[in-house]
């Protein structure tokens, strides 16, 4: 009776220092219940549009950014048939070049940016820190439908006709030159930061204020530092993007001259700005996968993460070295030698961070006690193609390599390794890995794990061959190419319809699980961590009982004493 | 079809830089690819020794070693210091500015590169150099910003709207090689491609021969000079006093505002363009714009005529007071 009456006081003092309204003595005194309803129990529309629980609006985020994922992927799809053929046979330039900004646009905004974050980070948060909701729950719902605005927007301007810029908005020929729906995708794009922005003040203010008691920074899960670290650059960077598009704009709409150099502007300057965000911006499709993956190594080890404070900072240092890089994206925009020079130097500095990471998860594995689950495939994919993206992230680094194949095809199978290699496969391992908990059932193993195997051998032979064709000199953009060049696209081509193999069966037995999926436990992996103590689905309010973190982080039990999971 | 044989996997090397890049890259596939092996290696050999069934030690080792973080920190980073020389040496020497070059002007536009040797031949989407040649090419848009890439050389470099900027290369195989336009420009981006022709001296030398007569480009600008008025008043003998031009080409120019600027193609194109941002020290800001009324084309050549006329000394630029 005494370890549950030091409980009791200890979260008695947590309530009064989080200032909550004392609880009903009955809560404590009833200890054998039923189950409190779970939070997916009310069925009705209003109950998911005016939701203010952190899980439900994590799930409204999930349903948003499928429908922007696959709206993405058909865009790739048809460029990539296009590309079959040298004479690009099967759409016309124009279109070409509408479909790859709709792709990059709603890829980039409306699928990575929030993927990790707005869903597995607005769901598991919270369960994560033992916390009932995150700090501004109605702040939380407004990031969404703020979200929904900027996306409808940017629907809106696809449907109208369109934008050609490619997604990066590059001046003088999106503020003067194109003759598309430009101002009208801008400011989709700059609502939606405003989601981005929300968010992460969100995440920081609940990381700072609601950690369960006795969860010290260094008990955090690995997730909800790289969250921590995202959420930094959510704030620091977004609004200089939407500084960046409201200029361009500006010079789009009133011909206020900024960046054309005919009205007296310098295009160079646009392409500081966008990149001061967008690089960052970079890490926020990288930064999350790797918690996710922190997670899934622990869990499927059943081992505390090797080197956990080195893991820790590394994401803290991604997120700071991250602002000092965007300069690697001009090294022959004209840029003067020597600031060239600083950047790659930069550039090659933040590698360091990631390595570090890539060598911690591999050490967990020693003397882990392995199972190779759906998520744990994932997860080893992922430290694959992002060790493969980061490598080539190191070539691209290098001046001299960089001049060469700068816009080419290399540049484009570097950052899809990273992002969808990377960033995609994390998100799924992680959805696989929490499904269970978000659904309460289990999603079809053996098919879990085939799709795993089936998405990292189309993604290799989808952007694999494009390294090459990036050597050999095939520019990015491109909607013909000369011949040489066609064996390499074909196998990209092929590789893409595998990959999309990969992504549609998920969707379908995700959703089938949903209802004749096998029940799951409360913790069906036996892994650590306060979102597996609670019930699967959670309750409304999370738990019936405040956690206490009493241990230190990741603390499985040494091997030959597991407890039995249930 | 495509056969095996025709699937490339290098692109042409046709300069000395090139091989020196080429290089770079297979020392740095060799590195990653050990690296990214060993990883892979020692992942599955974890995965396969300590999977959940199997009888392995499972002793805890120590979650956190000072030792081994620091080794595969520092270790790294040296690595990347290395990577970094080499590569900045490369694109250093890419930068410096080649002597005895041969000089191309290029002006890029949507959707086609046009091309002016010094002795007045122009070409569109193809240029002509001499075998062994170092070829500088100046460059500059009339509309959005495109990138000259020549992957045989591999080199490339954007071309900008309102600015000059430079590459150069030295061919060192005759041949026919790639031109792309590199940096996204709208609808027939792809379409911007072209080609470099190498060819020996002689052939270069004849072919230069061929077309109808040309003036060079130095004597059409100094047609121009006379014709759009700049002689008006940059002449010695003028009304008007403004700073004489002779010379004036990679001196020093001290600014009204206390500045001293090094008067390259950059510095003379803004001086036409926009005159008052550089007032020489020690003159009336009297000189109109030039902005809207010459075309990329007449401006190299008037720059090209200010090179050329490189006799007298700078001094005359310093008015008696």
């Amino acid at each position: 009776m005494t370890g549950w009456r030091s409980r009791k006081d200890e979260y008695e003092a947590a309530r009064v220092r989080r200032n909550l309204m004392p609880l009903p003595v009955q809560n404590y005194a009833v200890v054998e219940k039923e189950e409190p309803p779970s939070y997916l129990q009310e069925h009705t529309l209003r109950s998911w549009l005016f939701t203010t629980d952190h899980k439900r609006i994590g799930l409204l985020y999930l349903f948003t950014i499928i429908v922007f994922f696959v709206i993405a992927a058909i865009a790739a799809a048809i460029m990539r048939l296009n590309l079959l053929t040298p004479r690009g046979d099967l759409i016309q330039a124009e279109t070409y070049n509408k479909l790859f900004t709709t792709h990059g646009v709603l890829m980039v905004w409306f699928f990575l940016i929030p993927s990790i974050p707005s869903v597995l980070g607005n769901f598991l948060l919270p369960l994560m820190l033992g916390a009932r909701d995150l700090a501004f729950p109605k702040l939380n719902l407004l990031s969404w439908y703020i979200f929904i605005l900027g996306g409808a927007i940017a629907l809106y301007a696809l449907l109208v006709g369109g934008v050609d810029t490619g997604w990066t908005f590059y001046t003088p020929y999106s503020s003067t030159y194109s003759n598309s729906h430009v101002a009208l995708m801008a400011a989709g794009v700059f609502i939606n930061g405003f989601s981005s922005i929300l968010t992460g003040l969100n995440f920081i203010v609940t990381t700072h204020k609601l950690r369960a008691p006795g969860m010290t920074w260094f008990r955090l899960r690995l997730f909800v530092w790289s969250m921590y670290a995202t959420s930094l650059i959510f704030v620091l960077a977004t609004p200089v993007l939407a500084m960046t598009l409201t200029l361009m704009a500006l010079e789009r709409i009133w011909h206020v001259g900024v960046f054309d150099p005919a009205l007296g502007g310098d295009p160079l300057l646009f392409q500081h700005l966008f990149w001061f965000y967008s690089h960052p911006a970079v890490y926020i499709m990288i930064l999350p996968g790797m918690g996710v993956v922190s997670e899934l190594i622990c869990a499927f080890a059943k081992k505390r993460v090797f080197g956990y404070t080195f893991v820790a900072f590394a994401s803290m240092a991604i997120a700071l070295l991250g602002f000092l890089v965007w300069g690697h994206h001009m090294f022959v925009s004209s840029q003067s030698v020597f600031t060239g020079m600083i950047f790659s130097f930069l550039s090659f500095a933040v590698a360091v961070p990631s390595a570090i990471k890539v060598f911690n998860w591999t050490a967990t594995l020693y003397r882990g006690s392995i199972s190779l689950d759906t998520p744990m495939l994932y997860a080893i994919g992922f430290i694959g193609l992002f060790t493969v993206g980061g490598m080539t992230g190191l070539f691209l680094a290098t001046l001299g390599i960089d001049v060469h194949v700068h816009d080419t095809y290399f540049v484009i199978a570097h950052f899809h390794y990273i992002m969808v290699g990377g960033m995609v496969m994390a998100f799924m391992g992680g959805l696989h890995f929490w499904w269970p908990k978000i659904s309460g059932r289990m999603y079809p193993e053996f098919l879990g794990k085939m799709t795993a195997i089936v998405t990292f051998i189309g993604f290799n032979l989808t952007f694999f061959p494009q390294f090459i064709l990036g050597y050999l000199g095939m520019p990015r953009r491109y909607h013909a190419y000369p011949e040489q060049f066609q064996v390499y696209n074909v196998l990209s081509t092929a590789g893409a319809s595998i990959l999309g193999l990969g992504y549609l069966l998920p969707l379908c037995y995700l959703i089938w699980s949903c209802r004749y999926g096998k029940r799951a436990g409360n913790n069906p992996w036996g892994a650590k961590g306060f979102e597996w103590e609670t019930t699967s689905p959670p309750p409304v309010h999370n738990f019936e009982q405040p956690p206490v973190q009493t241990e230190e982080v990741y603390n499985y039990p040494p091997p030959g004493h597991e407890a039995v999971a249930d | 079809m495509t056969t095996i044989a025709q699937i490339q996997f290098f692109p042409d090397q046709a300069s000395k830089m090139a091989g020196q890049v080429d290089t770079l890259l297979v020392w740095l596939i060799l590195l990653t690819g050990a690296v990214t092996f060993a990883i892979a290696a020692v992942m599955i050999f974890f995965l396969a020794k300590y999977r959940k069934r199997a009888a392995a030690d499972r002793t805890p080792p120590k979650a956190e070693n000072l030792a081994i973080e620091v080794t595969w920190s520092v270790i790294p980073f040296f690595i990347f210091l290395g990577l970094f020389g080499w590569g900045a040496k490369i694109y250093f020497n890419e930068s410096i500015d080649p002597k005895n070059a041969m000089e191309v002007h290029v002006v890029g536009k949507q959707w086609m590169w046009k091309l002016e040797h010094l002795q007045g031949k122009r070409e569109i989407n193809e240029l002509h150099v001499p075998l062994g040649q170092t070829v500088k090419l100046v460059m500059t848009s009339q509309d959005v910003i495109h990138c000259f890439f020549m992957p045989a050389f591999r080199i490339k470099e954007d071309v900008l709207p309102g600015r000059y900027t430079t590459q150069w290369f030295k061919a060192t195989k005759a041949g026919t090689y790639s031109i792309f336009c590199a940096q996204y420009c709208g609808t027939n981006h792809a379409l911007m491609t072209g080609q470099v022709i190498v060819m020996t001296p002689t052939d270069f030398a004849a072919w230069l021969k061929t077309g109808r007569e040309t003036v060079s480009v130095a004597q059409r600008g100094e047609q121009l000079f006379h014709s759009l008025g700049c002689s008006g008043c940059h002449a010695a003998q003028a009304a008007v006093r403004a700073p004489l031009l002779e010379g004036i080409y990679g001196s020093q120019v001290p600014l009204a505002d206390g500045r001293i600027v090094h008067a390259d193609e950059r510095y003379l194109r803004d001086c036409i363009l926009i005159p008052n941002t550089q007032i020489v020290a020690g003159f009336d800001p009297v000189m109109p714009s030039f902005q809207g009324r010459i075309s990329e084309d007449d401006l190299f050549a008037i720059i090209t005529y200010l090179k050329s006329i490189g006799s007298s000394p700078p001094e005359a630029n310093i008015p008696n007071r």
